[in-house]
């Protein structure tokens, strides 16, 4: 297998204090939201991120289409060195890796139809001819019928917006789509719809999927490996299967028992956290899961635990590991 | 005592370049003082123009709106404005479907948070620390500190989160939710979910939880409704809806969950066909082109068959229809 993507030690840094803010208040001046992440993704294949609301995980998706500049590390996209490129190199490669925002009403813009909306990547990359032919395609592979193409987006239920952003991601049928939360909002047939959809575009083109959601259903049944992400940092990698069988760190074994099912008084599970909730700005010392976690040690509070590899395929970093 | 909020009748239609497209047709639905009542139902069934019609934001191109929504007595179809706005304000409040268009992007949230406690008569810094104070119960790192940021400086989460605080901090009647869990992660959605439990136990709120995470509304609601292209299909206890469902829409629904498959599936189950067109609605029941139950009787519509007190299916089937 060649990988598609590598995503090789990452950091990612926002500004929030001024340098002199920042001494005044001995605060750091800006949060590490993406805090050396590497991972790879193969041709083809599909890899999910999941992880803690507010882990770095669309931060790291923004970057890796260049809407975010990286701080260190770098991102390789077909062979090539594609972060720190000028918005002009970007071009060629921008046709390649469509994006799925996490907002669906608020990434499509509202003064425009949704026939305007699907004819903007064809017309942007000149690929005008039979228009009308093509954006009717796309409204259906994602089941809206023709009549969606007159209306504007406050017109649309949230569902059929974020099949609409669906639609236009995958226009060009780029090498690569990074779906933010591509199913939330979708009822659970038309959620197996899009997923099934995207399986096939996988089998017939070779489509790339690197999925961020927190729908862990979801990622078991479409996911060939998956990430999970704590404070900007993975705290486990490797095969989906291998993970939910047998998850190792303690987030992803929370994570996991608190899916909840459809099940009337099924007991459900969750982490609190001792004191304040972990942030970038006060990251813990040791492992940065220690404050929520019912399994650590007294080593978990001073030192941060190495990564751990069980077989070549699987990766986690804790020191009393499930 | 009558339920607070008692919906009767209802239709909302659209007006669109292809004629009047049938939002809702002839809705019921009853919220119990204190009850928290889950609704489900296919993307564009008409949830949201459901809550939109309660609080009077149904959009420009809106037709006609028949039937009654009473609200603990009070009529709110044709409510004027300004009696609609200060319902809004004081007694019902929504945590809308998409954060970013809920949340102002040109103020901090700080100011948001305080100003809409602006019934309190409390000092700034008072508004502020509750404003902390719901921030932290939603689990928002750095609470204080972030106060004085703007809504594209957080994560799609974090936005959700503080639309969460932000309608508990009003200490509504009757709170409406529409996916208020879609951006959390499984720890904070149920976090979230005992968070609105507690609210309604503290302060003996109403609550419509609209969502599409059927696990979420089987561990919060009591009563659950279905809807489909416009009706309400199937009501009844959580119990009901989940173990013995009655509706064939209703059951295949539950078929698709995939937290129900154990097995990890190449191809997901779907409900083939798709939602009939609103603008020529069709006759008789209006999920018989995709009803595998589906016999001569279904070209005429339905009526509402009570299956047991308080659980009703509109499906001349339902009886029949046992969980096996
Ligand atoms: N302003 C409008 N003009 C025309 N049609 C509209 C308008 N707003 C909504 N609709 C249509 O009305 C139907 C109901 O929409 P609604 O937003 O209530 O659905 P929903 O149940 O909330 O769906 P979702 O789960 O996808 O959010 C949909 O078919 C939608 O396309
Ligand atoms: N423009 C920005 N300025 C400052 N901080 C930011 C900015 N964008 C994101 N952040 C911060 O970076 C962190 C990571 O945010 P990100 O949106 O990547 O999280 P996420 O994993 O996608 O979370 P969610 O699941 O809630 O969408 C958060 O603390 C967020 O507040
Ligand atoms: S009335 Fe007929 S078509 Fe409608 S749900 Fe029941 S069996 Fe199916
Ligand atoms: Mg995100
Ligand atoms: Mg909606």
């Amino acid at each position: 297998m060649t990988p598609l993507l590598e995503v090789s030690d990452v950091v990612i840094r926002f500004p929030i204090h001024s340098r002199i803010a920042a001494r005044l208040t001995g605060q750091p001046s800006s949060i590490e939201a993406v805090a050396g992440v590497s991972f790879t993704l193969e041709a083809g294949s599909t890899y999910a991120l999941v992880g803690e609301s507010g882990s770095g995980k669309t931060t790291l998706a923004r970057a890796i289409t260049g809407l975010v500049p990286i701080e260190g590390g770098q991102v390789d996209f077909a062979g090539r060195t594609i972060s720190g490129l000028s918005e002009a190199a970007l071009r060629g490669v921008r046709r390649e890796i469509a994006m799925i925002f996490q907002d669906p009403i608020g990434s499509l813009s509202p003064r425009l139809s949704v026939r305007a909306i699907l004819a903007e990547p064809f017309k942007v990359h000149g690929e005008t001819a039979d228009l009308d032919g093509k954006i009717a395609r796309l409204l259906d592979d994602v089941g809206l019928s023709p009549h969606f193409a007159q209306r504007y987006p406050h017109q649309l239920s949230g569902g059929q917006a974020r099949r609409v952003s669906i639609a236009r991601a995958l226009a060009l049928r780029p090498k690569l789509v990074i779906a933010d939360e591509p199913t939330a909002g979708l009822d659970v047939s038309i959620q197996g719809e899009m997923l099934n959809l995207m399986r096939d575009l996988q089998r017939k083109f070779g489509t790339t999927f690197l999925m961020i959601t927190h729908n862990l259903n979801v990622v078991r049944h479409v996911a060939d490996r998956m990430a999970v992400m704590y404070l900007g940092r993975i705290v486990e990698e490797g095969l989906t299967d291998d993970i939910f069988k047998a998850p190792r760190h303690r987030y992803t074994t929370a994570l996991l028992s608190a899916n909840l099912k459809a099940e009337p008084e099924a007991a459900s599970y969750v982490i609190e956290a001792e004191g304040e909730t972990p942030s970038l700005l006060n990251r813990p010392k040791g492992c940065e899961f220690h404050p929520r976690c019912l399994f650590k040690r007294e080593v978990c509070r001073t030192a941060m635990p190495e990564e751990q590899m069980p077989s070549a395929d699987h990766r986690f970093a804790c020191h009393n590991p499930a | 005592m009558s339920p607070l909020l008692d919906i009767k009748g209802l239709s909302v239609s659209f007006r669109t370049p292809r004629g009047d497209l049938k939002a809702l047709r002839d809705v019921a639905l009853q919220v119990g003082r204190g009850e928290i009542v889950g609704i489900i139902g296919e993307s564009g069934c008409g949830k949201s123009t459901l809550i939109n019609a309660i609080i009077g934001l149904l959009p420009a191109n809106t037709g006609a709106v028949k039937g009654h929504i009473g609200f603990d007595g009070q009529e709110l179809v044709g409510l004027p404005i300004n009696a609609m706005r200060k319902l809004r304000g004081e007694r019902i409040t929504t945590i809308f479907q998409d954060p970013m268009t809920a949340l102002n992007p040109v103020l901090t949230i700080g100011a948001q948070m305080t100003a809409i406690q602006y019934r309190r008569r409390a000092s700034t810094s008072e508004k502020r620390r509750r404003a902390i104070e719901f921030l932290e119960k939603v689990r928002m790192p750095d609470a204080a500190r972030r106060l004085d940021q703007y809504p594209h400086q957080f994560s799609g989460g974090m936005r959700q989160r503080i639309c969460i605080a932000m309608a508990l901090l009003t200490e509504p009647d009757l709170l409406i939710a529409d996916e208020p869990t879609t951006a959390l992660d499984a720890t904070l959605e149920v976090q979230v979910i005992h968070l609105l439990r507690e609210l309604q136990r503290d302060i003996g709120c109403s609550v419509l939880f609209i969502s599409h995470h059927l696990g979420a509304v089987a561990e919060l609601c009591g009563r659950v409704a279905i809807m489909y292209a416009g009706e309400v299909v199937e009501q009844g206890t959580a119990g009901d809806i989940f173990r013995d469902p009655r509706h064939p829409y209703t059951r295949k629904l539950l078929e698709c969950d995939p937290g129900r498959i154990t097995e990890r599936q190449e191809i997901l189950p779907t409900i083939p066909g798709e939602l009939p067109d609103l603008v020529h609605v069709p006759q008789g029941c209006i999920f018989r082109d995709r009803c595998p139950e589906r016999f001569a009787l279904c070209g005429e519509r339905p009526p509402e068959v009570t299956v047991r007190p308080g659980h009703q299916a509109a499906c001349h089937k339902a009886r029949e229809l046992v969980a096996s």
